[in-house]
């Protein structure tokens, strides 16, 4: 069963070294939304 | 759209609250702001300003096929332009993807028909949007 929430990453560059190692892009998400 | 963002990216979330260097890093001035980023870090696709899902989904569909077209893969640039211009046509982004559905076909092929083909489909299906007048010069 496919996971029901957005795996968000809270670390651009652990998040950009991790598309160059899966070569998939990166969505990187601005966000002001309450917490 | 849960999946479909599981499935193709490497998700990353930043809160202007404790992360405003991010912000500033990226040229980020205003929320919710989406930037497609290629494996390189190279900027691909931005999307700024709230979306309704079905809009959302075509800038990101929009946005992959950007990122194919710049590696030069122009037969899945066209394949991903084609699903939100034929399959979200009701979508803002569809008359950006039918634009560029053309030029990837162009490009694949060498073949200036892609072109007028999308000139006169963006003329008939969306004539007030800008990427009609920029296709109207493909038309003869």
């Amino acid at each position: 069963m496919a996971s029901m929430i957005i795996a968000w990453q809270r670390d651009v560059d652990a998040a950009l070294q991790q598309a160059r190692e899966s070569g998939k892009p990166v969505l990187l998400d601005f966000s002001a939304a309450p917490a | 759209m849960i999946a479909f963002i599981n499935e193709h990216f490497v998700p990353a979330q930043v809160h202007i609250r404790d992360q405003e260097a991010v912000f500033e890093r990226f040229g980020a001035s205003w929320t919710p702001t989406q930037i497609l980023l290629d494996p390189q870090g190279e900027e691909q696709h931005r999307i700024e300003g709230f979306l309704p899902a079905e809009d959302f989904l075509a800038q990101l569909e929009l946005g992959l096929g950007k990122l194919e077209f710049h590696e030069q893969h122009f037969g899945e640039a066209e394949r991903m332009f084609r699903a939100v211009c034929d399959g979200r046509p009701d979508s803002g982004g569809a008359p950006e993807a039918c634009y560029w559905a053309g030029v990837a076909a162009y490009k694949g092929t060498d073949d200036p028909k892609h072109l007028g083909a999308a000139g006169e489909l963006l003329t008939q299906r969306y004539p007030a949007s800008e990427w009609a007048r920029k296709a109207s010069v493909w038309l003869h």
